[in-house]
C-alpha cells in the first residue's frame, strides 16, 4: 500500500469514526491525513509487533482532537484490529475523543489541551541524545495552537539545546476553533518567527505526498537545530463542502451529509 | 529542608545517573555544587514552568527521574494542567519539588504564599503528596520519591520541627505516618514545618498536665487511615494543624476519613487558614501569629476546645 492509498483509507476510516461517534474534529483531522500517511508509511521507524521498542521513532499528536485520525492510521498500520475504530466516542471506550494511550498501542503521548505536546517531546528529543540514541521525535501541531504560550516556550527551549532529532510539523490549515486564524490571532510572518527562533524552517503543500516525502526524508534539515515543517493544509480536505469551513471544525456529517462525503472519498 | 533535599539528592545521583534536576530558573547559590558535580544532571530551564513540567514528563517517559524545582505556586499552579495531562495521566517520573509551603516567603506577598498547593495537588488522581515536617523527613522524602514510581509532589519549607526518630533504624515511609510523642488526652496531627509550632503548643499543654499526641501526617495522599483512627479510639479528640487554607489541605483529608469509616471523634478542630488572601506580608513567625497558627494560639484554641 503506497500513502496515497493509506491517506485515502484514514479519511474514510475518520469519517465514519466521526460520524458513527457524534462527534466533531473532522476538518482538522482531514487537513493532517496525508501528513500521517507519509510518516507512518515511509518516514518513521515503527514496530506495530514491538510497538514499545525503543529503537521506534516517538510521534505525538499534539492537536489531540484530530485523534480519530491517528487512531485510523495506527489501525490499519496494524497496532490494533481495524474493527475497534467502530468503538470510538462510544460509551466504555478507550478511543477517546482526543488521542489516549491508555490501552491503545502505538501512542506515545495522550494530549488533547493544546500546548503540552511540543515540551514533552523536547523531553523526549534530550533525553534520546542525553542516552546517544538514534530515533527522532515527531510532533504535529496545530496552528491555532500556536497561540498557546507554553508552545512558544518549547520552541525556545528546543532550540536553546540544539535538539536537532526532534521535528515539529504544523498543520498551517489556517482555520482556528471559530474563525480564519488570520482574523483571531495572526501568525504571520509565521516562517519567519520561527526561523528567528533558531529553527531549520522548510514549508511544504501538505498535501503533496511526495513532497512531504522529499522534506521529511531529509531531516534534520540543518545539523544542530531542531526542525519545523509548515505544512500549508486545507481544512476539511478531501471532501468538497468540508473544505476551508470553519463549519467543519464542530459539524459532524450525518444522514445525506455523510453519504455525500463517502462517496467523494470513495471516488478519490 | 531545601539544603537537606539537595544534600540527599547529591548523594543518590552519584548511583543513579538517570536523576534529573530542573529548576525554573531560581534557587540562587542552592545549586551551585551539584551543578559542577553532575553537569549532566542539571538543567536551568528558564522561567518557564509550563516547558518545564512538559520536558520533565518527556524525559521521565525516556526513562528519567525528574526533579522539577521552584518556589511557592510555580512548579505547581502555574504549570498545573501539565502536572495532571502529561505527568500524572502517564504515571511519569516526575517529582515536583516547591520550596516555600505556607508563609515561608511571607513577606514577598500573596504570589508566594504557597496555601492552597496541598489541597490542589491532593486532588490529583495517581499523584503522592508528602510535605515534611523537619530536616529527617525531609532527606528520608527526598530519597523515598526518587524510589517510588509516578508523579509525586514534595512540598518544602522554610521552616521545620525537631522530627528526628527516637529509633535510629527507623526508614521513611510514604503514607505511613509518624506519631512523634504520644499522649492521651488529645491528638495532634500536624504536616510541614509548623510542626516546630506544635511540639511548643504540646509542651504548654503538658505543663498543665495535658498529655498530647503528635502525629505527622507528612503524607497527604495516600494517607495513613490507620493512625486516624486509632488516634480516635485512643484519644477522642482531634486537632489538625496546617499552614495552609482548610479548604481540602489536612485537616479535610483527615474528616474524610473518619467520614469514610464513620469515626467521630468527640471534638474535631482544624486550624489552618480560613477564606481569604493575605494582603498584609511579613515573616512566617508573624503571619502564623496573625492568623492564629502559632505555639500560642494553637495551644489556646486547643485548651478552650477541651474545656469547652
Amino acid at each position: 500500500m503506497d500513502s496515497r492509498e493509506l491517506a485515502k483509507r484514514i479519511r474514510i476510516h475518520t469519517l465514519k469514526m466521526i460520524s458513527s461517534g457524534g462527534s466533531s474534529h473532522i476538518g482538522a483531522a482531514f487537513s493532517i491525513v496525508e501528513i500521517l500517511a507519509v510518516l507512518y508509511n515511509d518516514i518513521l521507524k515503527i514496530y506495530p509487533d514491538n510497538p514499545k521498542s525503543d529503537r521506534r521513532d516517538r510521534f505525538i499528536l499534539s492537536k489531540g482532537h484530530a485523534g480519530a485520525a491517528v487512531y485510523a492510521t495506527l489501525a490499519e498500520k496494524g497496532f490494533f484490529n481495524i474493527e475497534k475504530l467502530k468503538t470510538h466516542y462510544q460509551d466504555g471506550s478507550d478511543l477517546c475523543g482526543h488521542v489516549s494511550h491508555k490501552g491503545i498501542l502505538g501512542v506515545d503521548l495522550s494530549t488533547g489541551s493544546l500546548g503540552h505536546g511540543l515540551s514533552v517531546g523536547a523531553g523526549m528529543a534530550l533525553a534520546g541524545r542525553i542516552d546517544n540514541k538514534k530515533h527522532r521525535v515527531f510532533v504535529l501541531l496545530s496552528d491555532g495552537e500556536c497561540d498557546e504560550g507554553s508552545t512558544w516556550e518549547a520552541v525556545l527551549f528546543a532550540a536553546h539545546h540544539k535538539l536537532d532529532n526532534l521535528i515539529a510539523i504544523v498543520d498551517y490549515n489556517k482555520i482556528q476553533s471559530l474563525a480564519p486564524v488570520a482574523e483571531t490571532i495572526t501568525l504571520e510572518p509565521f516562517s519567519e518567527k520561527w526561523k528567528s527562533f533558531n529553527w531549520a524552517v522548510q514549508e511544504v503543500d501538505g498535501h503533496n505526498n511526495n513532497l512531504l516525502y522529499d522534506t521529511l526524508n531529509n531531516i534534520p534539515f540543518y545539523k544542530d537545530k531542531p526542525s519545523v515543517l509548515i505544512a500549508h493544509t486545507i481544512k476539511g480536505k478531501g471532501v468538497s463542502f468540508m473544505e476551508n469551513q470553519v463549519l467543519w471544525h464542530y459539524r459532524c456529517p450525518r444522514g445525506e451529509e455523510f453519504e455525500a462525503a463517502l462517496k467523494e472519498l470513495e471516488a478519490r | 529542608m531545601r539544603d537537606h533535599f539537595i544534600k540527599r539528592l547529591s548523594e543518590l545521583v552519584e548511583n543513579n545517573p538517570d536523576i534529573i534536576l530542573i529548576t525554573g530558573d531560581l534557587g540562587f547559590g542552592v545549586f551551585d555544587n551539584f551543578r559542577k558535580a553532575f553537569p549532566k544532571n542539571f538543567i536551568n530551564i528558564g522561567v518557564a514552568e509550563q516547558n518545564m513540567t512538559g520536558v520533565a514528563t518527556g524525559l521521565a517517559l525516556e526513562g528519567k527521574i525528574v526533579f522539577t524545582y521552584s518556589i511557592a505556586n510555580f512548579p505547581t499552579l502555574r504549570c498545573l494542567e501539565q502536572i495532571r495531562n502529561d505527568a500524572c495521566y502517564h504515571n511519569a517520573d516526575v517529582k515536583v519539588v516547591s520550596i516555600g509551603g505556607g508563609f515561608s516567603y511571607g513577606a514577598l506577598g500573596i504570589s508566594h504564599h504557597a496555601t492552597e498547593d496541598l489541597s490542589i495537588m491532593r486532588s490529583l488522581p495517581e499523584i503522592k503528596v508528602i510535605s515534611p515536617c523537619g530536616y529527617w523527613e525531609t532527606t528520608g522524602a527526598t530519597e523515598a520519591v526518587v524510589n517510588s514510581p509516578g508523579t509525586c509532589y514534595l512540598r518544602l519549607d522554610k521552616s521545620a520541627g525537631d522530627d528526628r526518630p527516637v529509633d535510629k533504624n527507623e526508614k521513611f515511609i510514604i503514607g505511613k505516618a509518624r506519631i512523634l510523642k504520644n499522649g492521651f488526652d488529645c491528638t495532634i496531627i500536624v504536616t510541614g514545618g509548623i510542626l516546630e509550632e506544635v511540639i511548643n503548643s504540646s509542651a504548654f499543654l503538658m505543663s498543665e498536665g495535658i498529655s498530647s499526641r503528635i502525629v505527622s501526617m507528612h503524607t497527604l495522599k495516600p494517607i495513613d487511615e490507620q493512625v486516624i483512627l486509632k488516634a480516635v479510639e485512643e484519644t477522642h479528640i482531634i486537632i489538625t494543624v496546617e499552614e495552609h487554607t482548610v479548604f481540602g489541605g489536612l485537616g479535610s483529608a483527615v474528616s474524610e476519613v473518619l467520614m469514610k469509616y464513620n469515626y467521630y471523634p468527640k471534638k474535631f478542630l482544624s486550624i489552618g487558614l480560613k477564606e481569604g488572601f493575605s494582603s498584609i506580608v511579613g515573616s512566617q513567625k508573624y503571619l502564623r501569629k496573625q492568623y492564629n497558627m502559632d505555639a500560642q494560639s494553637i495551644y489556646n484554641q486547643i485548651k478552650s476546645l477541651l474545656v469547652n
